[in-house]
């Protein structure tokens, strides 16, 4: 049996997240009635010339910045030459020989906690093309051009990937980064952030490149580890079996699990780029680059180190804190608006907060209880007005917007018994009412003590402090 | 570098071209004959100097990110054969 290695490359669409078009004033937003933000420019009509959107620039440097690669003082756009109905000029405008962006860098932590290094070898910009509707339209297609000249930053990276694994943490990094940097929603289900993958297999220890499929139509994590890991296997099992890898387009499939060849389409495979004669080459200038270097925020890696040292937090919960930068920023108001205990507000904010949003789908953007609230409840536990038990409770009614931590706490007379002699009155009370089980206990059964806890925090309705409780219990109990 | 009748018939289809057949021939010679002074300049030695992408020296402008465009789609479906819902309609291309 022969080893195989996978080697795969992935090219990456962000969206870039502008007002407007990258060559037009059309406004980009989602979701807007069909060919409503479809100008002149974006239809092709005779006699319009496109004129670059500043923003776009400015994106596509602080990409670049963030992945030490060198911003090209002078890139050219070039025309790609083919025909398809939601493509209305017959060219896409995107960059060829001289990109924006040179060759870079980006480290992905692997699942086995090692790490590497992957090459990006580029980054440019092009515009979107429109949507085809293929539904019933009496045998025709309907066409949207509302996405026609929509800021695209294609991301293409070195074919350093070897597993479906390495690619899916390769494609989070850059989705995470891109994120950060605030140049791209990351909204895959609207298409923000899509991926085709060029997949190809070897023997071991062969130093050539075996025969590459590009997987197109990835839209998810999910998939991209699913269509690669068919892909694979379909491969060796071609090459075992006598066979040869095609050069060709391969469409993932979800519903089936597999990819499959889109038909005749190679042919097509001509682009006849040549320099758009409609556009002047992008020069930046060094000022330029210094500001787009200036406009960026602190990055994920950074942040976690900063976690790491300045919190003391550990390197997962710093991790898990900087997954996206609106996490991060929660967090940090939580422990200045408390004033300190940051492994109790991590606590919380990974702990119930997290879980709360997860199971509502929602983003932390989105939480109904603030950074002030939640500090305000965490402060509560710290005095010990409440014990963290109660404290629990006291967050679902926050979640359910019942007014601040202090006012659930008095409206629902949640207040911790600290008082020595109210807790003492409850234990004897237990106490006088459980005769048989204080003559067990007292005769060796050690067990019955959780019981004796449980009754005292029951007649104090949750409300008596637990470490009081205990050491106030063993005293009486002994007699 | 020259020319045949095939690489015509694949350069008028990839730019979506009817052409006569019995044109083919003369495309053929002019097109070569583009290609011949295209060599001509290969031929010479440009060491040092830089691709030239655009004919004027000067730099691209650019806009700030505004919105500057209103809805015309009435406007411009006017001119289109067919529309519905908004949509563009055309000959179904399926991949």
């Amino acid at each position: 049996m022969m080893e195989w290695e996978t080697v795969i490359g992935l090219e990456i669409h962000a969206q870039l997240a502008t007002k407007t078009k990258i060559f037009s004033g059309a406004s980009t937003a989602y979701g807007a009635e069909p060919n409503s933000q479809a100008c002149a420019i974006d239809l092709g009509l005779p006699g319009v010339l496109p004129v670059l959107n500043r923003e776009v620039a400015r994106m596509a440097a602080m990409f670049g910045l963030a992945i030490d690669a060198e911003i090209a003082h002078r890139s050219v756009f070039a025309r790609k030459n083919y025909f398809y109905p939601d493509l209305p000029k017959g060219y896409q405008i995107s960059q060829y020989e001289l990109p924006i962006v040179r060759k870079g860098q980006l480290r992905i932590d692997l699942e086995d906690g090692s790490s590497k290094t992957v090459g990006v070898t580029r980054a440019h910009l092009e515009e979107d093309a429109g949507k085809s509707l293929h539904e019933d339209f009496h045998g025709l297609s309907g066409i949207d051009l509302n996405r026609a000249g929509t800021p695209l930053l294609e991301i293409v990276s070195e074919p350093d990937l070897r597993s479906a694994k390495e690619a899916v943490a390769y494609m989070k990094k850059l989705h995470q980064l891109v994120v950060y940097l605030g140049i791209c929603d990351g909204n895959m289900q609207e298409g923000s952030f899509r991926c085709d993958a060029n997949v190809s297999v070897r023997p071991k220890g062969e130093p050539k490149f075996g025969t590459r499929a590009e997987i197109k139509n990835l839209n998810s994590f999910r998939f991209v580890e699913r269509a690669i890991e068919f892909e694979i296997e379909r491969q060796i099992d071609l090459i075992e079996a006598g066979g040869r890898v095609v050069q060709e387009t391969r469409l993932y499939d979800p519903d089936r699990g597999e990819t499959r060849s889109m038909r005749g389409k190679e042919e097509a495979n001509d682009y006849r780029y040549f320099p758009d004669p409609d556009l002047l080459p992008l020069v930046l200038d060094d000022e330029f680059i210094a500001a787009a270097r200036a406009s960026l925020p602190e990055l994920p890696e950074v942040k976690k180190r900063r976690f790491v040292e300045h919190y003391g937090l550990s390197a997962y919960d710093a991790a898990v804190l900087t997954t996206s930068r609106a996490l991060g920023d929660y967090y940090e108001a939580v422990v200045a608006a408390l004033g300190g205990e940051p492994k109790l507000c991590a606590n919380w904010v990974m702990g119930d907060l997290s879980a709360f949003l997860n199971k509502e789908g929602q983003d932390i953007a989105e939480s109904p209880v603030s950074a002030a609230q939640l500090a305000g409840l965490l402060r509560r536990i710290q005095d010990r007005t409440i014990s963290g038990k109660i404290a629990k409770d006291v967050f679902e009614a926050l979640w359910a917007g019942e007014g601040d931590a202090d006012a659930i706490i008095a409206q629902r007379g949640l207040k911790q018994i600290t008082d020595t002699s109210a807790i003492e009155q409850v234990i004897d009370d237990v106490i006088a009412a459980n005769p048989a089980q204080l003559a067990q206990y007292r005769a060796g059964k050690d067990k019955l003590f959780g019981f004796f806890v449980g009754q005292v925090m029951k007649l104090s309705k949750g409300k008596a402090n637990p470490q009081q409780v205990n050491d106030l219990l063993a005293e009486k109990l002994k007699g | 570098m020259s020319l045949g009748p095939a690489e015509v018939a694949k350069i008028a289809h990839l730019a979506r071209l009817a052409i006569l057949d019995e044109d083919a021939p003369a495309y053929a010679r002019n097109l070569s004959a583009i290609l011949e002074l295209v060599d001509q300049m290969n031929a010479v030695d440009t060491t040092g100097v830089a691709p030239m992408a655009h004919p004027l020296d000067m730099a691209q402008r650019l806009r700030p990110d505004e919105v500057s465009e209103s809805n015309q789609r009435a406007h411009f479906q006017a001119i289109a054969p067919q529309t519905e819902a908004g949509l563009y309609l055309v000959p179904k291309v399926i991949e």
